[in-house]
């Protein structure tokens, strides 16, 4: 089981202070906050990509490759990258490119967008959203299998005899994931490829992402990847925390009754019963983390979004203490127990590398 | 036997309501005339004053709360619709829109749906034809051709000789809402449906 982070790369104003933090401070801290996240134990930082003020995160690869040079450990992915906007080459390379730099230490988490305008801007139409997604996967799939590709499709530029550098490292393309919040589409292409499925259940109630979660289960076995119980899957979470739990209501509810996206809508308590938010003491984080695997079966990621609606720096690393001493031990350890042997870890570089040479074995046995 | 579900929409602010008073002699009525189908009629009346916060909340943030859903899934599961909305500035009220904007613009297709609305003059009675009928027009919904509209004054009135009364208006948009209902086929569950990835691949694939 895996656990990290993932960040939207929002600017906003502290509420409390009316201070917004300059693109650079804010480009900074997310550094601050990836490396922080290596240092209490963390196992993943992802970044989304975003084309829009307030934010700031347009060039995933940039930041994960100069955070690939102050971590060790960490896996470096995205939350998530744009699959309908970016062109499927650019990305074959830039992330073939960054798992060189991060040996290995790579993933990426696919997604469609969330902002209408992004299409016209970068060409595109969203009404081909699903279609964009569907057909510049299918080309970055074999740009980073095949050595030479000749192909043509509908939404770019045909390739005749074209090799995407750098190849891979070691040949091993990085674990896709991909993200949706609502289309089905999205399940069956992850389920189709055996690739992992992220529900990003931050902002919804859970059964609607049960139904996504168990379709993309069900196909993983029509394909015939696994059991569904083998499936992989990723979800989201979003905490705030302090030792006592009415002082986290207390300091968190001027960043929720402010936030983007859902600020100025529902109470922060409705928010809690509806969505994965929690806000109180680390126990009750690990309480509400551990009635995931109750909803959606045993998964193999888990990100936590913590430092956004203006929350300080100081706040955030402070956040990232509670959770990387008090949360995850337990979580790993409970996460353990009762896991059935068949459930898989999310794949890693290793993993593959590994898989892959086993599979060599095989046929050089056969 | 399932029974019919009736269910009735009703954007009236204060209590009593007038609007809340008109969707239900609509729903009366619509019983009235499947009564003797033997098919068992059940109806339910939606307040959306009662969800006014809910609204806003599920328009801010993109997801229905629990009262909310639960108000969508009656609306969307409804074999026969009644909406009524007070008319305010020559329109149906923010509220009643703001309730059917949440709804995906396909779920009501092919649904029955009567249109009415009350006022406090008649002279906005159009309204009914020139923003509800759009309105469902766009969501694919069959509306019934008598739209009812009462003023404050047909609630005293007997009609006229050239304009019946709120009673018969009532009767008649029932009884063609009630024989839509009745032709509708038992409703089956909607599976989730999955278009095979490969042929999401192929709808792709060049000339």
């Amino acid at each position: 089981m895996q656990f990290g982070i993932f960040t939207v790369g929002d600017v906003t104003p502290d509420p409390t202070t009316g201070r917004a933090p300059s693109e650079h401070e804010r480009i900074k801290a997310m550094v601050t906050i990836a490396s922080k996240a290596e240092e209490v134990g963390l196992d993943v930082f992802a970044t989304g990509e975003h084309h829009n003020p307030p934010f700031v995160p347009s060039s995933p690869t940039t930041m994960l490759g100069h955070i690939a040079a102050r971590t060790e450990r960490l896996i470096l992915s995205t939350a998530t990258t744009l699959i309908t906007t970016n062109d499927p080459v650019k990305i074959a390379e830039d992330f073939a490119m960054l798992q060189h730099l991060a040996d290995g230490r790579v993933d990426l988490m696919l997604g469609r967008g969330n902002t209408g305008p992004v299409y016209p801007w970068f060409g595109q139409d969203i009404r081909q959203g699903i279609p964009l997604a569907i057909e510049n996967y299918a080309l970055l799939h074999r740009l980073w299998r095949e050595d030479v590709v000749d192909w043509k499709g509908r939404f770019r530029t045909a390739l005749q005899g074209f090799t995407a550098t750098p190849r891979p490292l070691d040949g091993v393309p990085p674990f896709v994931w991909h993200g949706s919040i609502r289309s089905p589409e999205i399940a069956e292409q992850a389920a189709y490829y055996g690739d992992g499925f992220f529900a990003n259940n931050i902002f919804w109630p859970k059964e609607h992402f049960q139904r996504l979660v168990g379709l993309y289960r069900e196909r993983y076995a029509h394909y015939g990847h696994g059991t569904p119980e083998q499936a992989i899957v990723g979800l989201g979470g979003q905490v705030f925390m302090r030792k006592n739990s009415q002082d986290a209501v207390r300091e968190f509810r001027p960043y929720f009754d402010n936030a983007p996206v859902y600020g100025h809508g529902p109470s922060l308590e409705e928010f809690m019963d509806e969505t994965p938010l929690t806000v109180g003491s680390p126990q009750q984080v690990i309480d509400k983390t551990l009635t995931f695997r109750e909803h959606f079966g045993d998964y193999q990621r888990q990100l936590f979004l913590l430092d956004h609606a203006g929350l300080p720096l100081k706040t955030v690393l402070e956040q990232l203490d509670l959770l990387g001493e008090e949360v995850i031990p337990v979580l790993r350890k409970e996460f353990t127990e009762n896991r059935p042997a068949q459930v898989p870890d999310a794949p890693t570089h290793v993993s593959l590398l590994a898989a892959r040479g086993a599979e060599t074995l095989t046929e050089v046995g056969q | 036997m399932n029974p019919l579900r009736l269910v009735a929409v009703s954007a009236g602010l204060s209590t009593p309501s007038s609007t809340r008073l008109l969707a239900d002699r609509l729903a009366e009525a619509t019983r009235d005339h499947l009564d003797g189908d033997g098919r068992p009629v059940e109806v339910t009346v939606i307040e959306l004053r009662d969800l006014a916060t809910d609204i806003a909340t599920g328009l801010v943030t993109g997801f229905p709360g629990a009262r909310l859903r639960a108000a969508i899934e009656a609306v969307t599961g409804a074999d026969g619709l009644i909406v009524v909305s007070p008319i305010f500035s020559a329109s149906y009220s923010g509220l009643f829109k703001s309730f059917f904007d949440l709804l995906d613009n396909t779920v009501l297709a092919g649904t029955p749906v009567l249109i009415a609305a009350t006022g406090g003059t008649a002279r906005h009675s159009l309204a009914l034809e020139h923003a509800l009928r759009p309105l469902f027009a766009y969501l694919r919904a069959i509306v019934v051709p008598t739209a009812v509209y009462a003023a404050s004054q047909d609630w005293g009135s007997a009609g006229d000789a050239r304009t019946g009364d709120l009673a018969g208006r009532i009767t008649r948009a029932a009884g063609e809402l009630a024989a839509l209902m009745r032709d509708r086929p038992a409703a089956a569950v909607p599976a989730e449906t999955v278009v095979p990835f490969e042929e999401q691949l192929a709808a792709l694939r060049p000339e």
